[in-house]
């Protein structure tokens, strides 16, 4: 027996079927085709699936889809406006603060979320923040450096 | 080429042609590609470390829910031994074919044993937990003593040591034995004032790709058979698959996606033959993707590593002498990369008098992938922890220890080729002038200092490159971008034609769209497929000379190619305007065509890569738990031609290599099940684990490369094992010599001090 769901997911209305089973990742992904939320583990450890719903940021592998039902979901591919791409976007290419670029769109996620909250996080904070989002690639240096660049240019002082 | 040689892009550090992509989740990675009518896989994977199989019975799974199509080894040629060549981590065919999917045994726990297709993944994995399967248990080998015991259990009945003097008349889990050796051992040791002599360890640790293994197989009936996967190397993937098949490589065309991170661990196949045959068997296009904990159990991983190691020095800190004995655990099957662990763990050092033994021994562990610079973590993490330790005994600063031993340009390397121009000495100047080094250690820190070193290989690569209509220029070539590769490409085109960086695109292309390229491996596309590009780049440039002097009724000597255009010489025609790449585009139809230059080659002269870190930490002595306070990683990148990459591969490379010593490790229990096959449990570093990683890039030209270029992507891993290490004991107060480093076994060597 399918479920199913209508939600909100950046911004526009979405219904969908889904088995009472299968995670919001899965529906992001293969139901609705937003496949630039990733799995990398499924358990919620590495943060490559990260999402908004109702503004918390969350593990889409690891909540239901039939739990979204109702609520408003964000990916990353609601970020960049059609115009312009986000500051943290920007000065991530800027820092080469990506290598493969799979753990990009969680960082992303997460590092938006962190800077609504906190506009001015110290190096520490956002080593903490981000210490959900698993990167093999870059040593988190570059990442670092440009969500504390963004958080500047956000904040209007020169980056 | 000469030091001085003035570039006008490269060493620039523009955004990356794929950057877009990459932040806006646009990108299609492995698991991100679909066709209608797929259906999904799983894989039923071995209960067992170390079993036969009796009896595999499919009848109730092939008629579970949704389910198209379960195939075994039965549906699988037997495929010859004969080795794989090209690849990073080297083996034999049949082996690979054993690991993809058992054929009689099983040889780790996670060894896939069958495969099934149904039109959902939940179905897929309920059919597959309803194939029977009759095992006898035997007994397993999970460690290198274990393995190497008289009357071991065999892991593989037929395998006979290679390498041996006398060839070996009966099993056994020893896989081949590796010897070298020079001088006079005897004399060396005799001559030394101090002697170093311990054992080293290192655990089976993974490469930790944050993108799972992810195909797609589509079989057709009398047509070609397509792939689309994730991978280090369309062109591997490709022969190696083919061979598992038994299919002549024209039979099947790769299509690589974007590619999550991989170390090597993606130079290798596990799931493509498994989805081509449930392709072929269902008559739908078939996806697989492993789940993290298939990741952990069934690829990479890196080898577990013992090494007894003695090395005698004299009191002005001269290596007299030095033996090693390294054994490396291979996994089920054999091919460790003990081979090039033998040849760096001295290189970096002028070494008149040593022996070097290497074992390749099996366990029921998952056969070992490469993993950036194969081998050589583990044989470095020995020969500089002993270093370290001497330059304590013998009261010098351990820099300065390595300096009275470095090698240099001329001097026969200890795996035989005489050294070019190597940045050793130019990297070890650097540390001892840089502030982290000069600056005064807070407080119970301890501090590490390290040398790396990898050959980096050149191998086969290709490129096209073609100026379109309005001289902007498309690269086509055929290695996965795994870490910024075509922001390089572009850079090298750019510069060599005299066009801005923006106009150059570049295109990562199939196995038949693409030349032939090996793997994305080795630290050799910037290098290797970099002076492929420089070479089309040539090719364009000569086909514009030579239509430039054709159009001025001119000889092509009385024409130059320079800032982006063909000039006339002084004195030829004296009406005769400069052509730019974008004349004579636009003029190709009345010029001999397209301009379309290409290049292939066998690139020879890699130039080897070496570093040196220096880390700071700190052990709390109560829990043991230790603190990098500082890292900082100077490396020789020959010609750094996007710097931010290069400082990334030294930052990735440290990060690494410091969850290596620290945190990771495969934990087994005594049956031979790992414990921690997930993220939590298996740590790789998080950000709030590390400080920012200081880089010091060194530019000692290659003569091998036109503009210099020397592979960075494997070395950074190579130091930090033992910079850490080194930090920790000197914080420790106590010598700690197996890793990982972490708080039970800190608190046990602190017990000990």
């Amino acid at each position: 027996m399918k479920c199913h769901v209508q939600t909100q997911v950046n911004g526009e209305a979405v219904e969908f079927l889904c088995d009472p089973t299968a995670t919001l990742l899965e529906v992001l992904r293969d139901t609705l085709g937003l496949r630039g939320s990733k799995e990398g583990c499924g358990t919620g450890d590495c943060g490559a699936c990260s999402v908004e719903v109702d503004g918390a940021l969350a593990c889409s592998c690891l909540i239901l889809a039939p739990e979204v039902e109702g609520r408003q979901v964000s990916t990353i591919e609601g970020v960049a406006s059609p115009e312009a791409l986000h500051p943290i976007q920007n000065h991530l290419l800027k820092s080469a603060g990506l290598q493969c670029g799979v753990c990009t769109p969680g960082i992303v996620v997460a590092a938006k979320h962190l800077l609504e909250q906190n506009p001015n996080p110290s190096e520490e904070a956002v080593r903490y923040f981000l210490a959900g989002n698993l990167c093999r690639c870059t040593g988190y240096d570059k990442i670092i450096r440009a969500v504390l660049d963004a958080a500047a240019e956000m904040r209007g002082e020169a980056a | 080429m000469s030091e001085a040689m003035d570039f006008r892009v490269i060493g620039t550090r523009p955004v990356r042609p794929d950057g877009v992509d990459k932040v806006t989740g646009r990108a299609s990675f492995g698991a991100d590609f679909s066709l209608p009518g797929m259906l999904e896989g799983a894989v039923l994977r071995s209960p067992h470390a170390h079993a036969r199989i009796k009896r595999i019975d499919v009848t109730a799974a092939l008629g579970a829910p949704g389910v198209k199509a379960i195939v075994t080894a039965e549906d699988f040629p037997s495929v010859a031994a004969g080795a794989i060549e090209g690849g990073e981590g080297g083996g034999d065919f049949a082996d690979l074919a054993g690991n993809v999917i058992a054929r009689g045994k099983v040889r780790y726990h996670g060894h896939a044993v069958a495969a099934v297709a149904a039109q959902t993944r939940a179905q897929a994995l309920a059919a597959a937990a309803l194939i029977e399967v009759e095992y006898e248990s035997l007994p397993p080998v999970l460690s290198l003593d274990a393995a190497l015991a008289d009357n071991a259990p065999l892991i593989d009945e037929a395998l006979k040591t290679k390498g041996l003097a006398e060839p070996a008349t009966t099993a056994s889990n020893l896989a081949s034995v590796i010897e070298m050796g020079g001088g006079d051992l005897a004399a060396g040791f005799a001559e030394a004032d101090l002697v170093v002599e311990r054992r080293y360890q290192t655990p089976t640790v993974h490469q930790g790709y944050i993108e799972p293994h992810a195909c797609v197989g589509r079989w057709v009936q009398d047509d070609q058979a397509m792939l689309w996967c994730s991978t280090q190397g369309a062109f591997d993937v490709r022969s190696m698959t083919a061979k598992v098949l038994g299919q002549p490589v024209g039979a099947l065309k790769v299509i690589p996606s974007e590619i999550g991170g991989g170390f090597g661990g993606k130079t290798t196949i596990y799931l493509e033959p498994l989805s081509l045959i449930l392709s072929k068997k269902s008559g739908r296009p078939v996806r697989m993707v492993m789940s993290r904990e298939e990741v952990f159990r069934a690829t990479g991983p890196a080898s577990a590593a013992r090494l007894d190691l003695r090395m005698g020095f004299a009191k002005d800190g001269r290596i007299t002498a030095a033996e090693v004995t390294m054994a490396y655990e291979a996994g089920a099957f054999p091919g460790s990369p003990v081979g090039p662990g033998t040849m760096c763990v001295f290189a970096p050092y002028r070494i008149a008098n040593f022996r070097i033994k290497g074992l390749d021994v099996l366990v029921n562990k998952p056969k070992a992938a490469a993993y950036r610079a194969p081998g050589a973590p583990q044989a470095l993490f020995a020969t500089e922890s002993a270093l370290d330790e001497a330059a304590e005994k013998l009261g010098l600063d351990p820099i300065e220890l390595r300096l009275r031993n470095a090698v240099e340009e001329g001097d026969a390397a200890i795996y035989g080729p005489k050294f070019g121009p190597i940045g050793m000495r130019a990297c070890l100047e650097a540390a001892a002038k840089h502030p982290h080094y000069l600056r005064p250690k807070e407080a119970g820190v301890g501090r590490g200092v390290a040398v790396g070193f990898w050959f980096n290989v050149g191998l086969q690569s290709s490129a096209e490159v073609h100026i379109n209509e309005d001289g902007t220029v498309t690269v086509i070539e055929g290695n996965p971008d795994i870490g910024g590769s075509r922001a390089s490409m572009a850079l090298m085109a750019a510069e060599t034609l005299g066009v801005p960086y923006e106009s150059v695109r570049v295109v990562v292309a199939d196995t038949e769209t693409a030349g032939f390229s090996n793997v994305t491996g080795g630290s050799r596309v910037t290098f290797a497929t970099g002076m492929a590009v420089v070479e089309a780049s040539k090719d364009i440039i000569a086909q514009c000379c030579s239509r430039a002097a054709a159009l001025w009724s001119t000889d092509q000597e009385m024409v130059e190619w320079r800032d982006g255009a063909v000039h006339p010489r002084p004195g030829v025609n004296v009406d005769a305007q400069p052509l730019s790449l974008k004349d004579l585009a636009g003029q190709a139809g009345r010029m001999g065509g397209p301009l379309l230059g290409k290049a292939s080659l066998n690139a020879k002269g890699a130039g080897p890569g070496f570093s040196v870190n220096l880390c700071d930490a700190l052990v709390d002595k109560e829990t043991g738990r230790v603190e990098v306070k500082a890292f900082t990683a100077i490396q020789d990148a020959g010609k750094a031609i996007h710097p931010s990459y290069v400082e990334g591969q030294l930052q990735g490379g440290a990060a690494q290599g410091i969850g290596w010593a620290l945190n990771e490790e495969y934990v087994y229990s005594a049956d031979g099940v790992m414990e921690n096959a997930g993220f939590l449990d298996y740590r790789v570093p998080v950000a709030s684990d590390l400080p920012m990683i200081e880089t010091q890039i060194i530019e000692v030209p290659n003569p091998g490369h036109p503009y210099g270029v020397r592979g960075v992507g494997e070395t950074p891993i190579v130091a930090p094992l033992a910079a850490v290490a080194n930090a920790v004991s000197a914080s420790a107060g106590v010598r700690l010599t197996e890793l990982p480093l972490s708080p039970p076994r800190v608190l046990a060597g602190l017990d000990q001090a």
